[in-house]
């Protein structure tokens, strides 16, 4: 049997293989992908544009609006004189946000009293919207605390003292990059064996297939090792630029991170084998793959948090196996959790991987006889 | 024939030979219901995943906080987190448990009041509160630490009322949110999910069908009838066109109507830019479809370039500002991209001529340019 399921396997790794364009489908696109995603997905803003407004002439807003300009994160982009040239700039998106100043700014901090700074953000993507204020207050609580410090001015009765585990300097691309290998492992082993068998169908040799002495379940096996295999040396590969390109710190132990891949590339493979049994068809099982694949990654937490989805949707996440993989990756990478903590992230994926291949088989032998 | 210029007649032919074709793709879209399975169904049910499921708006996030030697001052400080709806804490008592929750995930963050607080804050110097944020989601962490700033300056404002000391903070921040004042995620995601779900049902329905043609031999046999070049692919986009506008049309009524999205802008120049952006999509289809040959390869493409780069390279969720030079010189060939920016603006901020007009310009371009090489293409084959 196992000679057989080996023979099988190796005639699937040379139709992948030896076919010039799945090869480059293969290939290519992972890693294009890991390089313009790894670069391009982070929520960290490094020039937002804005505009001056200054209608003070004290040295108390040239302070405030310096400590703009050195910032690394704000690039000056317009000077205005006027309410009216505010909203074009903004429409346009020419800038992000307009800082306006009151022409009583520095009377008013030297009288004691408060001034306010007045700022204008474009709402059109709110998260930007929220960082573009985080910065400024950032900017404007240093420039608070100095003029009180110089001012002789009385502190508020406590301080905050904020650090950040794991990521001490925030940094997006600590936790996208770890992300990709969960999600472009999870594109190419679904891809691969949801089309297997719907490939074989349409040319007509999967009936060849079922006339030589294979068994149904030899025939899965051989299906759903060469994603497995071919899945776990991209994800390595993947890993290996995560750690060595992209220098993603990693500090938790291999054996933790693979148990985790190999139940995550179980469950992914059997999501794609059960597809694969459904489809008649490429195109249907392409319309699954797609049906199943763009959930999982919306999903999964790679983006945007399962916390902040509703409760109904978050239950739904329980039956994405990506949910589970994504924090063992992050975890082991940047938290260094060890296995102990992570026992209920493995079972879940290994449940669905052993669901799905079983309903896959059953499939399998239903449509075949 | 070639490069005369056509007669009525064969103007009439032509055109009579274009009905002949979208009649036959017609019968191929009802035979063959996945086709409008994707331009129908799968919108709805898309938009209704994503926009339930992708939100950056956190509430309730759950935080530990440290309170080592309660007293009144401690439990004015703790209430402020109780009332906000940001927030769910935990009271603990030492810090190990609070950091092995921490560890557990079980909290996102922990604020420390150590026990000398009251001592601190009532004697002469600021009191220092600790706050620990597990930083792995490095944007929920920044939102997460505004929110507790924000809580801590509501504290101290109230503080100072109690101790008749009004508090001045020199330089107070007045924000003003253009076009989202409540800065709900949902009303900047939704328009951008559009662009990105049309992005994938353009591409998808094109990309099979023409591959299909090829797989099986029977473009070969289009080819040999009088049926010009041109006439195929008009007879193949036009109903596909028609199908794809239909579940444009579904996805705004349900950003609008489902997701209480406001629209600011007019039907006149969304119907215009959903018309351009979808004969781009279209055309992108079509030309990954002539140059794989195979569904299977063509499938993979369809897959690999329009979705994935659609949802990262587009700016919908992450800025494209911020991205690296050269990634920014990639997202112009995003057709997304473009489309992204002229929902975002018509949903919130209205009819902007100046982004509306630059980004239509360009998608008309990238058009263009798509079916001049799926012509090309098309023309090597018959030779």
């Amino acid at each position: 049997m196992l000679r057989r399921i080996i023979a099988l396997m190796i005639k699937e790794i040379i139709a992948i293989v030896a076919d010039p364009k799945s090869r480059m489908v293969l290939i290519g696109p992972p890693i294009i992908q890991l390089m313009v995603f790894g670069y391009a997905a982070t929520f960290d803003l490094e020039h937002v544009t804005y505009a001056v407004y200054n209608e003070d002439r004290g040295p108390a807003s040239r302070d405030l609006l310096a400590r703009f300009e050195g910032s690394p994160n704000f690039s000056l982009t317009a000077r205005v004189d006027s309410d009216r040239e505010v909203q074009p700039l903004i429409d346009d998106r020419k800038v992000m946000a307009v800082v306006h100043i009151g022409p009583l700014f520095t009377e008013n901090l030297l009288r004691g009293r408060s001034a306010s700074l007045q700022v204008v953000v474009d709402g059109r993507n709110s998260n930007t919207a929220m960082i573009v204020l985080n910065y400024v207050r950032t900017i404007v609580m240093g420039f608070n605390r100095a003029w009180s410090a110089g001012h002789g001015e009385r502190p508020g009765p406590a301080d905050l003292r904020v650090r950040f585990w794991f990521n001490p300097n925030l940094d997006s691309r600590w936790f996208i990059v770890p992300g990709l290998v969960a999600l472009l492992t999870l594109v190419v082993s679904l891809l691969l064996t949801a089309l297997s068998v719907a490939r074989e169908r349409e040319a007509g040799t999967f009936d060849q297939m079922l006339a030589t002495p294979l068994r149904p379940v030899e025939i899965l096996i051989g299906k759903a090792l060469p994603g497995f295999v071919i899945g776990a040396l991209e994800a390595t590969f993947i890993l290996l630029m995560a750690i060595f390109w992209f220098h993603v710190p990693f500090r938790g132990a291999i054996l933790p991170l693979y148990l985790g891949l190999f139940t995550f590339l179980l469950s992914a493979v059997g999501a794609g084998l059960m597809i694969s049994s459904l489809s008649v068809t490429q195109q249907q099982a392409l319309l699954g793959t797609f049906l199943f694949l763009v959930p999982a990654i919306i999903l999964s937490g790679f983006s945007t948090p399962i916390a902040n989805m509703p409760p109904a949707v978050q239950y739904l996440t329980y039956l994405n196996p990506m949910r589970y993989f994504l924090i063992v990756v992050r975890s082991v990478f940047l938290e260094a959790t060890p296995f102990d903590l992570l026992w209920n992230l493995y079972w879940p994926m290994a449940v669905i991987g052993v669901v799905a291949l079983v309903i896959a088989g059953w499939l399998f032998r239903r449509r075949m006889y | 024939m070639k490069g005369s210029r056509p007669t009525n007649g064969q103007a009439r032919r032509s055109l009579m030979r274009l009905s002949g074709l979208m009649k036959k793709e017609a019968h191929q879209i009802v035979r063959d219901p996945s086709s409008i399975a994707i331009a129908f169904v799968l919108p709805v049910i898309l938009l209704l995943l994503f926009g339930y499921g992708v939100s950056l708006d956190a509430e309730h996030v759950p935080v530990a906080i440290v309170v080592e030697n309660a007293s009144t001052e401690t439990a004015g400080f703790v209430g402020g987190f109780q009332e906000s709806r940001y927030f769910r804490p935990t009271i603990m008592h030492t810090i190990q448990a609070a950091e092995d929750a921490l560890m557990r995930r079980e909290v996102d963050g922990i604020v420390w009041l150590r026990s000398n607080f009251a001592r601190e804050m009532l004697g002469p110097g600021p009191a220092s509160i600790g706050v620990i944020v597990n930083g792995v989601d490095a944007n929920q962490a920044r939102i997460i630490d505004g929110y507790v700033t924000g809580v801590w300056l509501k504290w101290q404002e109230r503080i100072a009322l109690q101790q008749g000391r009004p508090l001045v903070i020199p330089v107070a921040v007045e924000q003003r949110i253009w076009f989202n004042a409540e800065m709900r995620s949902r009303n900047f995601l939704v328009p951008g999910l559009i662009a990105i779900i049309m992005t994938l049902i353009g591409a998808l329905l094109t990309a099979m069908v023409v591959a299909r043609e090829w797989e099986r031999g029977t473009m070969e046999a289009l080819m040999v009838t009088p049926v010009r070049v041109q006439e195929i692919l008009l007879g193949k986009i036009i109903p596909y066109f028609i199908l794809g506008m239909g579940g444009m049309a579904l996805s705004v009524a349900m950003a609008v109507w489902v997701f209480d999205v406001p629209f600011r802008g007019s039907y006149a120049v969304l119907f215009g830019s959903s018309a351009l952006f979808l004969l781009t999509a279209l055309a992108m289809g079509l030309l990954i479809s002539v140059v794989a040959k195979n569904q299977f390869v063509a499938g993979q493409i369809a897959i690999i370039a329009t979705f994935l780069p659609a949802f990262i390279l587009s700016g919908f969720l992450f800025d494209i500002g911020s991205m690296p030079t050269a990634v920014q010189y990639l997202t112009h060939i995003i057709a997304a991209r473009y489309f992204v920016s002229i929902l975002q603006t018509l949903f919130l901020a209205g009819d902007v001529w100046a982004v509306v007009a630059w980004n239509s310009l360009a998608l008309g371009i990238m058009c263009l340019l798509f079916l001049v090489l799926v012509r090309r293409r098309m023309k090597k084959r018959l030779e």
